[in-house]
Parts: structure tokens; C-alpha cells; sequence
């Protein structure tokens, strides 16, 4: 008999207690897994390469001022910059104010939008008839569908920061990898329902014609208005994006707090496991030293066992990880979950190293007190 | 007749480390709870502390916040001149004209830069915010560029010492007070001249909001549907305490999050309890079987176990709340979905937080102990005291 087969074996002979230690690691590592696909969507994951060549161009001191229609010509004059669509958030309401009928809506420009979002794919018959109604609207179709929208269709949003309701009818449906929970309708429409806004936009998106710009145009947009009575702030569209979860708190603090309750949850599961386990084979360890077991054997056995246990928990964890998250984007749009989250292999083989290195450390103490335990106290032992 | 819970108690302290280890895992579960009902406590705190019953807030119709309103100051007279307004140190109508802004200012630990209200008030703006008390250097002069700024403004934000000047605008503004408005959503904010303030952002003629004082709370009611009915206004008059009320679903999030980790966290916990109750049982094989024939009954057998499993969470719950304990009052910020600018506010742990926390507690030693209790209330005797 092979140390492994032995392990196995010892591991699933209490099934009940393995099968709890078991479910309660996998809980764990299932919440593990949630919070660090939450951290790498946020801070690793590297945006599409169209997506690094973009520039969000905004008021300096903030969103909520408008910058004038002629900054859109002036930034088109920066070498590199081949595009500039206007974008204004509208922030109506549509059905109610909760939370989960939350979806950005955005005031642009048809004619030149989609050179600057080359991401979003639209057919061309589509694109068309949403440039050429001025009350049309471009919809992504994970939105069409969570409302069951189709071409054609007519909807009202109503007002808040604009006073005014949009009637819109969707006229083109895209699709965009990651999807994204946002609809597109024509400024022009916005400004002559708010004589207010007029010539006005909320944030200009600029499209660089090479990475290798990038920089230098930011820079160059931003020294351009310098001495203009409202000067911007020009970044990289993740930098902005950034911005907006920056300022729900302190994230980085909230999920690390998370993961340390969470692993050392794990640590006194398992350890306390391997604890009862080694406390209910007293008898049997000596005996197997007697047998000519070494003390070395006999603490790989130990921890070989609580890593095995650890491990077929993290690996269930994942495995339930995986449509809990797929679940969290569809349902909790709005909350600032990313879409496009979702179980990647190397977040997977981060939990699951994580759930190996527990197991190893928190079987080491009960192992090791197995391994030192005389003979004598051994079999003496009533258990 | 029941089993005396000392025997439980025994039993719990006989074997500590398990005991112990078990406690402890629950109580990280309840101390990730109550972080998380303390987020939510405080920041609904901040919210519901910052109105005045009395004061009536005034918004172009049809806008849900401050920021996104803007009436034209013609109107402004004719709002002073409503009756039921009380009046102010002076003899006049109390009342204020304001205008609210949101500028990005840098954290002081680096973390980024957020976005925070700057509010424009005139002269009675201070006297309509009884709350906020000055704890250093002064309140800011009508036509200088003056801000006094909240005390978690100072401590959060750099370039923002009395005595500093602040960016924002058309240059740059002196800081010469700070001023304590007692954990509500001014707590978040800079105030300083409404004429300097709108003039930077070139602004005058107009309003953001205006804050009226009400004799009495019937008369507050009268002057907000005045407000409101008036056909010629164009206004909308609200409370301003069912304004904030309103704003506590900036803690969406937060909760939503919250009861997803605590909800997750509660499952393991409840499966390691169950492990340890288990083990508990199958250790006391013989002394279950003793205890049925002396003479307990079945039932008393089951209540015994479910107690020992809910003195065990319970354990487990003390020490989370007691874990928990240093952090009450750390202020944090979190971004306010109205506003879209930083509301700070710190966390809270009331006894009602507590009394949550012992209830999630018990729910997870209830649930995880049943099942075991059963099991050892069903054991047959003749086997268990040959075992």
C-alpha cells in the first residue's frame, strides 16, 4: 500500500466529518475565489488594445460641469487624435429608481461615435437608421435583452439631472465584448428639448491613432486648455473608470480585510479537523509505528490528508465560484460589478494554491503532534 | 425533565481547543457582519442626523439632488417674502441661498483623488445649521474667498489645514475655519460665500437650491407645499430631513455586498459547527446512552445538544463583537449616489448591530447543531453502551 492510497483512504474513512470539513472550506474558498476575480477585474485585467488608445477628456474640477462644444474641433486638432465623440450622462429614470433598473444612458454623437468606441460592433443597416433618426437610440443587447427590447420599440426616460423626458425608439442593437449595460442616444435631441445645454457635452472620448501617442496627446490636450476658464482633465479610459470605484472607499482595505477573515476561517476549520482526526487515531498511530512507521511517514501522512481534504474543497469552491459569479453580473448590474467578471485560470490556480498552502499549514501541528507521540502513551490511550 | 445546562457547560470547557477553535471561526463570520451592518448603521446615521425638521429645502421641479437642480436667482425674492418663515438674529426671514458644487480633491494617504461637495451659503446658511459647531480659527466673510471646512475634510484631504489655500475654481481659496457638524452629511463638505463661490464657476443669476426656516413644523409642511403648488415658480419644495432620508440608498452596495459575504461566510460556519457538534456526539456515545437510562427523555437529549451548539455560537458571537469593538467610530468615505460627491461617516456598532450579530450567531448554532442533537437523540441505547 502506497502513502497515497493510505492517505485516501484515512481521508474518507470518517465521511461525514470529511464531507462537512470538506463543504465548509469549499464555502470559504468559493468566497476566496469571489474576491479575488473582484480585485483582478479591478486592478489586473488588461483593457482590449482599442480601449488603451482611448482618452476621456473632462471638466478638471469635475463631471458634473459641462465643457463647451468647440473643445471637440480643438481636440481634433491634437496630432494622433483621429476621432472625438461628446458623451453626457443623462442619468434618467427608466420604470423606477431602484437599483437593478439602473443602466447607463448617454447623450453622443451617431456620425462619429462608433469610430471611437471601434469596440462596439454594430450592423450597418442598424447604424444607419440611428444615424438618421434623431430620436433613435444604440442599446447593447445584454440591456435588449434583460428588457426584452427589439428594433423598433419605443421607450421613456424620464427626467432627473435634465429636465426633461426622452422618448426614444431603438433603432440599432450592439454587441461588445465584454458586454456592457449602457444605451446611446443623440445629443442633438437632448440639446433641443434643454435650450440650456446647448453646445454643450458632458465628457469627450478621443481616439489615438497609436499607443505611442497616447501620452503625448493627453498632455497636449490638457496644456491646450490651460489657460481656459474651465481646463480638463484628460486620462485613459481604465483611469477613469478607476476613478469611479475609487470613490466607492476604500476597496483594496475592504477586500483584503475579507480574504484575511476568510483564510484564517479555513486555517481553524482545518486545523480543528485534522485535530479530531488525529485525536480518534491515537491508538492506531502507534500501532503503526510499532510497525516500523517512521515519525517522518507518519506527519506526511497526517498533512497529506489535510491537504487533501483543503484542496478537494478549494476545487469545489471554484467549480461553485463559477456560476455564482456568472449570476452576480447578470442580477447585480448597477452596483459597479464589472460585466465582464468572470472565473479566470489564473484566479482559479490562485485560490487553489491558497487552499494547498493551508492545508499544509494547518495539518502541520496536529501531524506534528502525532509523529512525537510515544508508542507506550500510544496504545495506553482510551479513545 | 431537562438536562441542567451546566452539563453543557462542562462538557464545552472539558474540551477547549475544539471549543475555542469552533467559537472562533463563527466570530470571524459575526465580525465580518457587523463591519458590515457598522458601514450601514453609520452611513444611514450621517444621513438621517443631517436634516432639520424645520428647514425647507427648495429645488427646480422635477430634480432629486442639489447638484443637479439650478433655479434663476429672480426667484429667490419672492421665496423670502413666503409667510411661515421664521425669522433670523437680525429680524429678517431666515433663509438661504446656495450654491452646491463638486470639486476632486487628493487623498491624503494617496489613494486618489475624490470628488467633494463645496457648498455656497449666504450669511443665515450658518445659523440654519444649528449641528455645525466651529472647533477652530472662524466662520468664512461674506465677500472674501474664505471656506471653512468640515473636520473629516481636514483630517482626510490634504490642503486642507487652517491656514492653507484650497485650488478649485477660478483660483485659490484660503481655509480659515473647521467646523464639526456632529457625524451628518455636512460632515463631508466645504462652505464658504455663495457670491465668491458663484462667480468662479460662473454661476451668478442662479441658485442651486435655497433653505428655508419654518416657524414651526406645521408651518414647514404649509411652506413646502406652497412651494411646490405654485404655478409660477416652477420649484419643488422638500423637507429637508425626507431629502436625506432619501439619500441612504447610497448604502446599496454596501448591504447587497454585505449580506452576499456574510450569507457565504454563515455557510461554513455552519457546516464547521455541525462538525464539531458531531464530534461532540460521538465522543459522549456512552454518556448520552447513560443519561436516556437514568431516565431523559429523547426530547431532552435533543434540546441538550442544540443548547450546547447555541452556548457555543453564542461564545463565538462574544468574541466578534468584542474583536469588533476598536473599530467603532473609524470614519471612513464612501461616494454618494446622489450627489456623486464623498459622504464620510464612521462606523457604528449600536446595540441594535450587536443584537444582530448574536441573533446571526444563533441562527448558525442552531442550524449547525440540529442535525447532531437529532443524531443523539435517535442513537439506540443497547448499542451506544456496548460501543
Amino acid at each position: 500500500m502506497t502513502l497515497g492510497s493510505f492517505v485516501v483512504r484515512n481521508t474518507f474513512r470518517n465521511k461525514r466529518r470529511s464531507v462537512l470539513t470538506m463543504i465548509s472550506i469549499s464555502f470559504s474558498l468559493l468566497l476566496l475565489t469571489l474576491m479575488i476575480c473582484i480585485w483582478r477585474s479591478f486592478y489586473v485585467d488588461q483593457v482590449a488594445p482599442e480601449a488603451s488608445r482611448r482618452l476621456i477628456i473632462r471638466d478638471r474640477v469635475s463631471l458634473a460641469f459641462f465643457l463647451p462644444a468647440f473643445y471637440r474641433d480643438k481636440i481634433r486638432s491634437v496630432q494622433g487624435v483621429s476621432a472625438v465623440a461628446p458623451l453626457t450622462w443623462f442619468g434618467g429614470r427608466y420604470i423606477d429608481d431602484r437599483p437593478e433598473h439602473f443602466f447607463a444612458q448617454l447623450g453622443t454623437d451617431p456620425d462619429e461615435y462608433l469610430k471611437v468606441a471601434s469596440d462596439k460592433i454594430v450592423p450597418p443597416d442598424q447604424l444607419k437608421a440611428w444615424q438618421q433618426d434623431r430620436a433613435g437610440a444604440l442599446v447593447d443587447i445584454t440591456l435588449a435583452k434583460k428588457y426584452g427590447w427589439k428594433i423598433g420599440d419605443r421607450i421613456t426616460l424620464q427626467q432627473n439631472i435634465f429636465p426633461t423626458n426622452l422618448d426614444l425608439t431603438i433603432r440599432a442593437i450592439y454587441h461588445r465584448d465584454p458586454p456592457q449595460n449602457a444605451l446611446y442616444f443623440n445629443a442633438k435631441y437632448l440639446e433641443e428639448a434643454v435650450p440650456w445645454f446647448k453646445g454643450q457635452a458632458g465628457w469627450y472620448a478621443a481616439q489615438i491613432d497609436s499607443p505611442d501617442s497616447v501620452s503625448r496627446a493627453s498632455h497636449e490636450i490638457d496644456d491646450m486648455f490651460r489657460n481656459s476658464p474651465l481646463q480638463t482633465k484628460t486620462e485613459s479610459e481604465r483611469a477613469f473608470q478607476l476613478g469611479f470605484v475609487a470613490s466607492l472607499g476604500n476597496i483594496k482595505a475592504f477586500i483584503l480585510g475579507i480574504c484575511g477573515a476568510v483564510v484564517f476561517t479555513i486555517m481553524l476549520v482545518s486545523a480543528n479537523t485534522m485535530a479530531m482526526s488525529v485525536r480518534s487515531r491515537t491508538r492506531e498511530v502507534a500501532v503503526l509505528k510499532t510497525l516500523g512507521f517512521t515519525r517522518r511517514s507518519v506527519l506526511s501522512m497526517f498533512v497529506g490528508e489535510s491537504v487533501a481534504l483543503a484542496v478537494t474543497g478549494g476545487v469545489l469552491g471554484v467549480l461553485i465560484a463559477i456560476p455564482v459569479i456568472w449570476l452576480m453580473t447578470r442580477s447585480f448590474i448597477g452596483l459597479g460589478i464589472p460585466l465582464a467578471m468572470k472565473v479566470t485560470a489564473p484566479a482559479a490556480a490562485l485560490s487553489l494554491t491558497a487552499s494547498l498552502t493551508l492545508g499544509l499549514v494547518s495539518g502541520y501541528l496536529p501531524a506534528f503532534n502525532a509523529s512525537r507521540m510515544s508508542i507506550v502513551d500510544g496504545l495506553r490511550h482510551i479513545g | 425533565m431537562a438536562i441542567p445546562i451546566s452539563y453543557n457547560v462542562r462538557n464545552l470547557v472539558l474540551r477547549k481547543g475544539l471549543t475555542l477553535m469552533t467559537a472562533l471561526g463563527i466570530a470571524l463570520t459575526v465580525t465580518t457582519a457587523i463591519f458590515l451592518m457598522a458601514l450601514i448603521t453609520g452611513l444611514n446615521t450621517a444621513f438621517v442626523s443631517s436634516g432639520n425638521p424645520l428647514n425647507v429645502l427648495v429645488l427646480r421641479k422635477g430634480s432629486e439632488a442639489e447638484l443637479s437642480g439650478g433655479f434663476d436667482a429672480s426667484l429667490y425674492p419672492t421665496l423670502k417674502t413666503l409667510p411661515g418663515i421664521a425669522k433670523d438674529s437680525h429680524g429678517e426671514p431666515m433663509t438661504s441661498g446656495e450654491w452646491v458644487v463638486v470639486i476632486i480633491l487628493p487623498r491624503k494617504d494617496g489613494t486618489g483623488e475624490v470628488n467633494v461637495t463645496v457648498r455656497g451659503m449666504m450669511p443665515d446658511g450658518l445659523e440654519l445649521r444649528p449641528g455645525a459647531k466651529l472647533v477652530e480659527g472662524r466662520w468664512f466673510q461674506t465677500g472674501q474667498r474664505e471656506v471653512v471646512v468640515s473636520r473629516s475634510i481636514r483630517d482626510r484631504f490634504s490642503h486642507a489645514n487652517i491656514g492653507d489655500t484650497m485650488e478649485f475654481g477660478k483660483g485659490s481659496w484660503k481655509v480659515v475655519g473647521v467646523f464639526d457638524a456632529g457625524g451628518s452629511a455636512y460632515e463631508s463638505e466645504v462652505w464658504g460665500d455663495v457670491n465668491q463661490m458663484a462667480s468662479d464657476f460662473d454661476r451668478q443669476g442662479g441658485y442651486s437650491s435655497a433653505y428655508l426656516r419654518a416657524t414651526d413644523p406645521i408651518s414647514a409642511e404649509a411652506l413646502k407645499n406652497r412651494v411646490s403648488d405654485d404655478q409660477r415658480l416652477k420649484l419643488e419644495g422638500v423637507l429637508e430631513t425626507d431629502y436625506y432620508a432619501k439619500q441612504t440608498s447610497s448604502g446599496a452596495p454596501i448591504k447587497v455586498i454585505g449580506i452576499v459575504v456574510a450569507f457565504i461566510m454563515a455557510i461554513g460556519s455552519i457546516f464547521a459547527a455541525m462538525n464539531t457538534m458531531y464530534a461532540a456526539v460521538a465522543y459522549r456515545g456512552r454518556e448520552i446512552a447513560t443519561l436516556r437510562v437514568i431516565g431523559f427523555s429523547r426530547p431532552a437529549i435533543l434540546t441538550s445538544f442544540v443548547l450546547e451548539s447555541l452556548l457555543l455560537a453564542l461564545l463565538g458571537a462574544a468574541a466578534g463583537i468584542l474583536l469588533m469593538l476598536p473599530f467603532n467610530g473609524m470614519e471612513t468615505g464612501t461616494s454618494n449616489a446622489v450627489t456623486f460627491s464623498e459622504v464620510v461617516f464612521a462606523l457604528r456598532i449600536t446595540w441594535t448591530v450587536a443584537a444582530y450579530a448574536i441573533a446571526f450567531a444563533l441562527i448558525m448554532g442552531f442550524v449547525g447543531g440540529l442535525a447532531p442533537a437529532w443524531h443523539a437523540a435517535r442513537q439506540n441505547i443497547l448499542n451506544a453502551l456496548r460501543g
